[in-house]
């Protein structure tokens, strides 16, 4: 590709403004282009970048889903369950958990199939239900007494750099990479990737072509689901306790990510490498401010803002106007 | 037709005409019958009302902002953030210029609720604005307002209670008039008003209209822009109304209050006949369905039930009545 | 005809009927293998319901026989019907706009699987080949999005094709098609049938349908009421069969006084859409503006409502030149537009009667306290619902009950109510049956009467001919010349229209 071409895609602009904010940051300070930093940001921003690899499978399909901070949360606290209750190992939890993110990723699906309620306000009332049961039943109990084999998993791969020091990958980065694979595979390269994609351009077509709506709508929220249970995982091993209001109430994160990414609300929009390259950019953004020791009281504040401009940058580019903007070849 | 006077036929034709309202008059006259056999003397207790009564007009006059915006098409996630940076700017004004002349204290009173009020317009206004002239989505722009205001919340307040208000402010949300709670005499005002703003001015009816095709309405010469702005700035307005009761109420703002009341406005505005795609409710049901709400909540807690219940109880009835609407809607369409 | 011919498909006494009307009688129809058959009746009047019925969409009544290359179908649904070979190409095309030509020609192929691998080479080279069958030159990279209207109709034949389909219904092919392009179209639908494919043709235009089909159906409320080879019918007896009523078209005898100038348009240019437009529109003159879709009619008019501000030139309302900033300010200089998409853009479906028709007028309708008076609102409502005759029970009815021809009447009527002094119609009778159609033409001709100056855009060339009191021909952006009614035959503008 030539950059022309290049230049017309969104994800290259993306990476340049990227590039940019690193060379910025490197100036203000000489921590941010490090190893350890950058390890420490992936581990950190995991959590993050699963969900949006499930978020954006349910954007390009037209709906959206606010309640997988609420799934996360239940997945978390069967994994301390598992783990601490029942002597159950990583494996087992991790199969719990994405279990569960599956069940409740399906009953979002059923009522968004069979009531035809919007995405919108189905997943925030499935906020609430998942929510307030999970605090009903754990009365929202703070778990931090996780065994030591726990701890030390968290860590899968050690190694010493060439500079004498010692560098360690976390799990959780290894988790993030495998669903970061498997979501490009399925959009790119399987039937029902395509026809997810196709359905969020036109549903209507996607029926009259015989698609098996119940299906795709059932695989999206599911799989969101299923990746809600692989976050929590991560999460977990991340942080080492169970908190009720770790994660809900930070859905925008997501949603944030995955639009200034390239997705687009109406659906039928976005690529994985947009998905990365705008979790990078938040990831950063956020690294940036700390490491320049901005007070975590503005965090929100910038969040929020980083959030407002982009819409807008983006809405504004994009604006049709209403003839369709066709062009006339005037003799 | 043969023409029948009978009260039977007229209170039937009042049926079908209203059907979502008279639906839920039922069912609030159903719920009524059911608590006071299940808590009798609790529910009808004047203590119980009282508190119902005081509760009731801050999440209802929200419940007002959000169902506006709903109508137009839209959506406002922003409510309660709005709600609460109004909040937090009224009692600043309070709290730091009142202590010194108690002489002008009803006049810093005022200008302290005014202020409020205005910023909350222009919170309204701004969203309206990024909506209406950028194109961003509702969901998009309000939730990220949303976000932006928790932030600003946070930050000013480090999550401090902001207190120590003069007692006059008290009244507001805990006075009396004639033995009727001023809360609920300000809600019903501004229930009736904006009633009568949707259905009666040229502002509100074009708000139905764009809600249902947005296009259509611009090609008819509504000034599609201004409705818009001025829908979200009015919603913004309203939740510094119910800032002011609700500081008053508490005696002191804080960046967190109601925030569990989103889902609930939600549910208020669809329970009560607001179509949430736009173009569709009225005041009356809205306010009826909030009654409902209201005495389901109490009769709930007295029953002991805990709050997080609650919640996802409004959650389940929330996905029954957008459900058990679009079936009957369907059916209608195939006959 | 040659009645042991093989047929592809026969249906026998097909009824059908929604809530109360009867969309189908007793119809039978049947389509001789290798033909090109046009379906042919006003709207409403059970097309679409039997080409749902045909594709599996919809189910018949009990008592219907379905044969389909000579074995019955008990039950049939869009998946059984697809496997036999059956393709419709819907009005909307139903593309997906953002996957490429490739993928939309082969998007057929997902229907076998789920985790199946996808092989983009495979889709390139099968979409190639396809494209190639009927000569079409597309990059199969390019997003559908991105396509012409008529190149899009074009994949959706390819699409068709692709499934190795046996028989492939049109269903209004030809609405959004410039002349040139409808030539194409047709040669393509030729090849198509060389190849053995039987094309079942579905319109109400009644040129076309003579152009190219060799065996006619005519459907009526409903009913059939003939089937006829090509070279027994005419479009007079067409038109009779499908309506029922003689409508005869003459052009307008009366000649309008060029007294007033109620708009002059000077040197209008704007850059991509039109240059140099130079018109004048006298009072109770209808002037026609004649050209092929992308001839920048729409933009034109646009410019003229206030929407779409012109780059240089003059717009002049009765001797004052006006600067429209936005559609208000041409509504409140007395100008009406009634756009070409009815239902997307002419009208609130959702919203009642009333509403619809006193959009345009809300803040006429206050009372003292600055509040609607609905006696006011109800007042005019049922003066112009009584006036343009629209049937309706209820004035608060919802607008999307109402038919085709009624619902453009409340898209006048809210123009009306405005008391407009000029009229752009933008293509106002697409879609709308033939008896719909000469009610709008006589509700112009009153209007003219009154003095009210109306554009007539539109394609149709008797609809401009017999209709106008004269008329401009517009072409890529250009006006090109003017004509008067009674210098010209219908033929000779049919061939001007096309000429490049």
């Amino acid at each position: 590709m030539t950059i022309k071409d290049l230049s017309k895609k969104y994800e290259f602009y993306l990476f340049i403004i990227i590039i940019s904010l690193c060379i910025l940051f490197s100036f203000f300070t000489k921590e941010f282009l490090t190893l350890e930093n950058f390890l420490d940001l992936l581990t950190n921003y995991s959590f993050l970048g699963i969900m949006s690899a499930g978020m954006l499978i349910v954007l390009i399909s037209g709906g959206i889903d606010l309640s997988f901070t609420a799934i996360a949360t239940i997945s978390e606290y069967m994994i301390a369950l598992i783990i601490i209750n029942y002597n159950g190992n990583l494996l087992t939890a991790f199969i719990v958990s994405c279990l569960i993110g599956i069940i409740l990723g399906c009953f979002n699906a059923f009522i968004i199939y069979y009531f035809k309620a919007p995405s919108l306000i189905v997943t925030i009332a499935t906020l609430n239900i998942f929510y307030g049961f999970i605090i009903l039943v754990t009365k929202g109990r703070w778990i931090y007494n996780f065994p030591t084999w726990f701890r030390e998993m968290r860590n899968i791969f050690e190694f010493t750099a060439g500079n004498g020091k010692e560098y360690e990958i976390a799990l959780p980065i290894l988790l993030l990479l495998f669903v970061f694979i498997i979501t490009y595979i399925l959009l790119n390269y399987t039937f029902l990737g395509r026809k997810i994609i196709a359905f969020g351009g036109n549903q209507e077509a996607a029926r009259r072509m015989g698609f098996n709506i119940f299906h795709i709508t059932i695989f999206v929220y599911a799989f969101m689901g299923f990746l809600a249970g692989v976050g929590a995982i991560s999460h977990v091993l991340i942080v080492q306790t169970v908190q009720a209001n770790a994660i809900v109430g930070r859905e925008l994160e997501v949603i944030a990510a995955v639009v200034l990414g390239g997705a687009s609300l109406a659906g039928g929009k976005g690529t994985i490498l947009g998905t990365i390259l705008g979790v990078t950019l938040i990831a950063i953004m956020w690294n940036g401010l700390v490491l320049m020791g901005i007070s975590s009281y503005w965090q929100p504040v910038i969040l929020g803002l980083i959030i407002i401009l982009s819409v807008i940058s983006s809405a504004y580019s994009s604006r049709k106007s209403i003839l369709g903007g066709t062009k006339i070849d005037i003799k | 037709m043969i023409s029948n006077n009978t009260i039977i036929s007229q209170l039937r034709s009042l049926y079908r005409n209203n059907a979502t309202l008279s639906m839920l008059i039922v069912i609030f006259i159903f719920l009524t019958f059911l608590f006071s056999i299940f808590l009798p003397g609790k529910i009808f207790s004047v203590a119980n009302f009282q508190s119902m009564a005081y509760q009731l007009p801050e999440l209802s006059i929200l419940a007002i902002a959000m169902m506006i915006t709903m109508l137009s098409g839209g959506i406002n996630l922003s409510i309660i953030a709005t709600a609460n940076a109004s909040g937090i700017i009224t009692a600043t004004i309070l709290t730091k210029l009142i202590t010194a002349d108690s002489g002008n204290s009803f006049y810093i009173l005022v200008a302290a609720v005014l202020a409020g009020w205005v910023a909350a317009f222009l919170i309204g206004a701004i969203n309206g604005f990024i909506i209406a002239y950028i194109g961003v989505s509702p969901i998009l722009a309000t939730l990220g307002m949303m976000t932006l205001l928790q932030g600003l919340n946070i930050l000013y307040t480090k999550g401090y209670v902001i207190s120590g208000f003069p007692p006059e402010i008290l009244f507001i949300g805990n006075g009396t008039i004639l033995g009727i709670p001023f809360p609920l005499i300000i809600f019903l005002t501004i229930a009736f008003i904006i009633a009568i703003l949707l259905d009666k001015t040229p502002f509100g009816v074009s708000n139905y209209l764009i809600g249902s095709n947005e296009t259509a309405s611009y090609l008819s010469g509504i000034n599609v822009k201004r409705v818009l702005i001025w829908t979200y700035a009015i919603s913004g307005l309203l939740c510094g109304v119910a800032s002011t009761i609700m500081i008053s109420h508490f005696n002191s703002a804080r960046a967190g209050y109601g925030a569990s009341y989103l889902l609930v406005t939600i549910l208020a505005a669809v329970l009560g006949g607001v179509n949430p795609y736009g173009g569709l409710g009225k005041v009356s049901g809205l306010v009826v369905a909030l009654f409902i709400l209201q005495i389901a909540s109490s009769g709930l807690n007295l029953l002991g039930v805990s709050t997080h219940f609650t919640k996802a109880l409004w959650g389940i009835i929330l996905i029954f009545v957008i459900g058990l609407r679009n079936i009957k809607f369907k059916n209608n369409i195939k006959n | 005809m040659n009645k042991t011919e093989n047929k592809i498909l026969d249906l026998k006494n097909i009824s059908k009927h929604y809530g109360g009307v009867q969309a189908l009688k007793q119809v039978d129809f049947s389509l001789n293998s290798g033909e090109i058959h046009c379906l042919v009746g006003e709207n409403g009047t059970g097309k679409s319901t039997l080409i749902k019925i045909i594709s599996g969409v919809e189910q018949p009544e009990s008592g219907a026989i379905i044969f389909i290359n000579g074995k019955q179908e008990l039950r049939l649904n869009p998946i059984k019907s697809i496997q036999k070979g059956i393709q419709v190409i819907y009005q909307d095309l139903s593309l997906f706009p953002n996957l490429t030509v490739a993928e939309n020609i082969t998007i057929h192929n997902y229907s076998k699987g789920n985790l199946k691998k996808v092989n983009w080479e495979t889709t390139k080279k099968l979409s190639i080949d396809i494209l190639s069958k009927i000569k079409l030159n597309l990059d199969p990279n390019r997003l559908v999005s991105s396509l012409s209207i008529a190149n899009r109709q074009l994949v959706a034949i390819c699409r068709a094709i692709a499934t190795n389909a046996k028989l492939i219904i049109m269903d209004e092919p030809t609405s959004s098609l410039a002349r040139h392009e409808i030539d194409a179209l047709f040669s393509i639908i030729k090849e198509l049938q060389k190849t053995g494919i039987t094309i079942l043709f579905v319109s109400h235009k009644l040129n076309e349908i003579m152009e190219i089909s060799e065996r006619v159906t005519i459907l009526r409320d409903g009913v059939k009421v003939g089937l006829f080879d090509r070279k027994d019918i005419d479009d007079k007896k067409l038109a009779y069969l499908m309506t029922g009523k003689k409508f005869s078209q003459e052009k307008l005898a009366e000649k309008v006084k060029k007294e007033k100038i109620l708009l002059e348009v000077k040197n209008l240019s704007k850059k991509s859409n039109y240059k140099d437009i130079s018109f004048k529109l006298y009072e109770g003159e209808i002037l026609g503006i004649i050209g092929m879709t992308g001839s920048g009619r729409t933009e034109l008019a646009f410019s003229l409502f206030g929407i779409n501000p012109p780059d240089s030139g003059d717009i002049i309302i009765e001797q004052k030149k006006v600067s429209f900033k936005s559609n208000k300010e041409a509504v409140e200089a007395g100008i009406g537009y009634v756009p070409e998409d009815r239902i997307g853009q002419g009208l609130i479906m959702d919203q009642s009667i009333t509403n619809n028709i006193t959009v345009t007028v809300l803040k006429k309708l206050l009372n003292r306290l600055k509040m609607i008076d609905n006696k006011k609102q109800k007042k005019i409502t049922t003066h112009w619902v009584n006036s343009l005759v629209v049937r309706t029970s209820n004035i608060s009815n919802l607008v999307k009950t109402l038919s085709g021809g009624n619902q453009q009447k409340i898209v006048l009527a809210k123009w009306l109510a405005t008391t407009p002094k000029i009229l752009i119609l933008d293509s106002p009778t697409v879609g709308i049956d033939v008896a719909a159609k000469h009610g709008c033409y006589e509700i112009m001709r009153e209007l003219s009467k009154r003095k009210i100056g109306i554009i007539l855009i539109s394609d149709e060339v008797p609809e401009v001919l017999y209709n106008c009191h004269r008329f401009l021909l517009m072409r890529k952006g250009r006006i090109v010349k003017e004509f008067q009614p009674d210098e010209i035959s219908e033929n000779e503008l049919g061939n001007k229209i096309i000429e490049v």
